[in-house]
């Protein structure tokens, strides 16, 4: 589904983001990619989807090159990845329903979406998603008066309303607490499997990527270093990636996590 | 200039607060600072002396000046009530139709004013229009106005209408470059088109900033249309002009009590509106 | 709400009716009020002159150009006066605005029932009136002159450097005032000591802005007869001597961009 090919991004400061990164990524998979900061993991992501152009290098989403694609068609073809961020960048002062439709923009000519006139079937589909995830009780809520776990759920709603293939997650976790990060990871490796998507998830928690992915990247310092199963990760490849520490803790019994249930 | 104290850094508690009050001085070199403030001194005895004041005049001049402000505790409104509406309905029209289309105008030139959503060569265009806009005065643009355009508000309407476009799109580029740019950077990829961006990503974080300036160029507006009758852009300042000139105090009181009375109402309105809007 | 549910279907607008139609209603008057406006101000234009107004234009343009550069020498004097007018004008605002400041702010005046509302209203007052009207006033009081203009702008000048100062006296972090008052100190010096350094840079930036402003509008104090470059302005414009008017506004131009630059320059480097 998605195949990078020599994947470069060189910043104008001379700053080696990424160098010839070469990865494949089947349908219904999801993979996690670890690393230290600066190692290029949102570098990565956002050369996916053209939000930072790469230098050289090729990506593949199906059979179609993105990276020589003019602006039109680029757009089209960003319908089909769905983006899920960090910090949730919903729109604050746009209500909840508004934040997931504004994920059928691609579809919507400009002036139904200036009047917000969506289709109804975009309208079902939002009700549909916001109740998969939870929030069908707060769709008239403005953002900004959601909680972090909240938002990021509705941000999850809003990548899925695309009814893209491929899923491009950018830190889920990083301004959660325990338990809604595992909730939110949970969340995202369920509706995958539901709709066979492609996904890359970006994480620094190495712990919680191994309790909910099948593959893990490593990458570090922009070049691709680690590329297999979670419990292929062992200390001394920790020890490559992020540099030498007792990683005991780090790599987590798997039974130890399920003892913590599921609250919503 | 820190003082040496007696005692090390780390016994006196005393030392921090002490060296709290004796900030660092502002301009570092001292012969710099001794330069510029022998130069502001000199500055100030050449300016001051080249200012011919005609005492007598003024001694003169006081006592109208007395009959001035006595003229507040008896304002007449009721001798050139006639003027004074007509005056005051066109400056108000004027504020008004002039904001109004001054906003249309500001929103794409402040977009396009705004680094980060904006092309070099729009941006360029957009900058050099605003700057042009605030570097002229409006009394400046009013007079040649008058001249092509010919006396009358519709002079003053298009003056007005250009300076809040100087204003209003700097401070909307302002507020554009920043913004959280996250927020839009996610409707970007959901493959909106540029249009969709802004109305979804950039407009809903401006609007509230967008209401409260427009609301507080109304005011300057009016205030500005008060003057430009002066020059013949019309508005109560040709009123006002006349009543100065025939020394007529108590009218000219009335017309100024009527403008202080309008800013201060505009200036509660804004607040509420602004109060509302966040 | 903006979600609700019509023949059994979950639909959704925007926004719920109410509120529809409420902003329906502002779109409505707001249009009404510029349609009121426009016709007024149709009303009182001679359509004629604005059709003819290319030509006019053109045509004052094509005299105007080239400006007569030799006239720049009678300019020195008044350029000199605009200047003054401007710097004394702020400076001798500033001093009376700083009281006028500390007695507007909820936190220093001395009676937040009685002197704050006195205060303000001074603050309103000369805010409201524009530059060119006091000095219109002040030359029929005072005559004609350097004089009437610099008064104008440190009138009009007062209220607006006020009202910024006694917004940033009210936005001071009062634990600095107490930790002072608490050492015994009197109410000078805590206002020496506690106040005045956590407003330096708001005051410093006020004074350069507020100065930017006022050589802006000293440059046409002059066209009702109260000094500097105005008067020649003046003049220029009842001769109808074109090339000299834009010679002085492209004086006028560079002044304003010069003063514009060290204004910038000099907050940039408070900040």
């Amino acid at each position: 589904m998605l195949r990078l090919e020599k994947l470069t991004k060189t910043y104008k400061t001379g700053d080696k983001a990424l160098t010839a990164v070469d990865l494949e990524v089947p349908l219904g998979q999801l993979v996690a990619l670890i690393g230290p900061s600066g190692a290029g993991k949102s570098t990565l992501i956002r050369c996916i989807n053209r939000l930072v152009e790469p230098t050289s290098g090729s990506v593949y989403l199906g059979d179609v090159d993105l990276t020589r694609l003019g602006s039109g068609r680029l757009r089209k073809e960003r319908r089909r990845m769905g983006m899920i961020f960090q910090e949730y960048a919903l729109v604050e002062r746009l209500t909840v329903m508004e934040n997931v439709l504004s994920g059928r923009l691609g579809y919507v000519g400009f002036w139904r979406s200036l009047f917000r006139k969506f289709p109804q079937k975009d309208v079902d589909e939002a009700f549909r998603l916001l109740d998969r995830v939870g929030l069908l009780e707060m769709a008239d809520k403005r953002a900004d008066e959601l909680s972090g776990g909240q938002r990021q759920r509705v941000g999850i709603a809003r990548a899925l309303i695309q009814d893209p293939a491929l899923l491009l997650v950018d830190e889920p976790t990083a301004s959660l607490d325990p338990k809604t990060s595992r909730q939110i990871m949970r969340l995202i490796t369920e509706l995958c499997a539901e709709r066979q998507l492609a996904a890359i998830v970006n994480i620094h928690d190495v712990a919680l990527a191994q309790m909910f992915v099948q593959r893990i990247v490593g990458l570090k310092k922009g070049v691709l270093v680690f590329d297999g199963k979670p419990s292929d990760l062992t200390a001394e490849v920790l020890t490559e990636i992020y540099g030498e520490e007792d990683w005991s803790e780090t790599i987590q019994k798997i039974e130890d996590e399920d003892e913590i249930g599921v609250v919503k | 200039m820190k003082t040496k104290s007696v005692w090390s850094n780390d016994d006196c508690p005393g030392q921090q607060a002490r060296e709290a009050l004796e900030k660092a001085p502002f301009i570092a070199s001292p012969a710099l600072r001794w330069a510029l403030f022998i130069g502001a001194v000199l500055y100030l005895i050449a300016a001051m002396y080249s200012i011919e004041v005609n005492w007598a005049r003024v001694y003169r001049g006081l006592d109208r000046g007395w009959q001035f402000v006595a003229a507040f505790s008896n304002p007449d409104f009721a001798s050139r009530a006639y003027e004074i509406r007509v005056g005051l309905t066109e400056s108000v029209v004027m504020a008004l139709a002039s904001t109004i289309v001054g906003i249309g105008i500001s929103i794409p030139i402040g977009l396009g004013a705004a680094r980060n959503i904006s092309i070099l060569p729009v941006y360029l265009v957009c900058r050099s229009i605003v700057a042009l806009s605030r570097a002229l005065n409006e009394i400046v643009v009013a007079i040649l106005l008058v001249a092509i355009f010919g006396f009358g508000p519709l002079a003053g309407f298009l003056t007005l209408s250009f300076a809040t476009i100087g204003f209003l799109s700097k401070l909307l580029a302002e507020e554009i470059e920043n913004m959280d740019k996250v927020q839009a950077e996610a409707i970007r990829a959901t493959g909106a088109s540029w249009l969709q961006r802004y109305v979804f990503g950039v407009h809903p974080q401006v609007v509230p900033r967008l209401i409260g300036l427009s609301v507080y160029r109304l005011d300057i507006n009016f205030r500005e249309s008060a003057v430009l009758g002066i020059v013949g852009a019309g508005g109560i300042g040709a009123t006002l002009n006349t009543s100065f000139d025939r020394y007529e105090f108590d009218t000219a009181a009335a017309i100024l009590l009527v403008i202080i009375v309008a800013v201060m109402a505009l200036e509660y309105l804004s607040g509420i509106v602004r109060a509302k809007v966040q | 709400m903006a979600t609700s549910t019509q023949n059994g279907i979950k639909v959704w607008q925007r926004r719920d009716r109410n509120t529809q139609l409420k902003i329906w209603a502002m779109w409505l008057i707001g249009t009404a009020i510029f349609m009121w406006s426009w016709t007024q101000i149709s009303a009182s234009t001679t359509w004629m002159f604005f059709w003819d107004a290319p030509r006019i234009a053109a045509d004052i343009g094509g005299r105007a150009w080239p400006p007569r550069w030799e006239y720049i020498f009678t300019l020195a004097k008044p350029l000199w006066d605009t200047l003054n007018i401007a710097t004394l004008g702020t400076l001798m605002a500033l001093f009376m605005a700083v009281p006028v400041a500390f007695l507007a702010a909820r936190n220093t005046t001395p009676s937040v029932m009685f002197i704050r509302p006195i205060a303000l209203l001074i603050i309103v007052s000369t805010r409201s009136i524009n530059s060119l009207i006091w000095a219109l006033l002040l030359v029929k009081i005072l005559g004609p002159g350097v004089f009437a203009g610099l008064i104008a702008i440190a009138i009009r000048s007062i209220g607006f450097c006020a009202k910024l100062l006694y917004e940033a006296i009210e936005e001071i972090d009062e634990t600095q005032v107490e930790a002072i008052t608490a050492t015994g100190a009197s109410r000078w010096q805590v206002m020496a000591y506690g106040i005045v350094p956590q407003i330096l840079p708001a005051f410093a930036g006020i004074a350069v802005f507020r100065w930017d402003i006022n050589l802006r509008e000293s440059t046409v104090l002059g066209l009702v007869g109260a000094g500097g470059i105005g008067l020649q302005l003046q003049g220029s414009l009842n001769t109808l001597a074109w090339p000299q008017v834009s010679l002085i506004l492209i004086i006028i131009l560079v002044a304003v961009i010069v003063s514009e630059w060290v204004s910038a320059k000099v907050r940039g480097a408070i900040i």
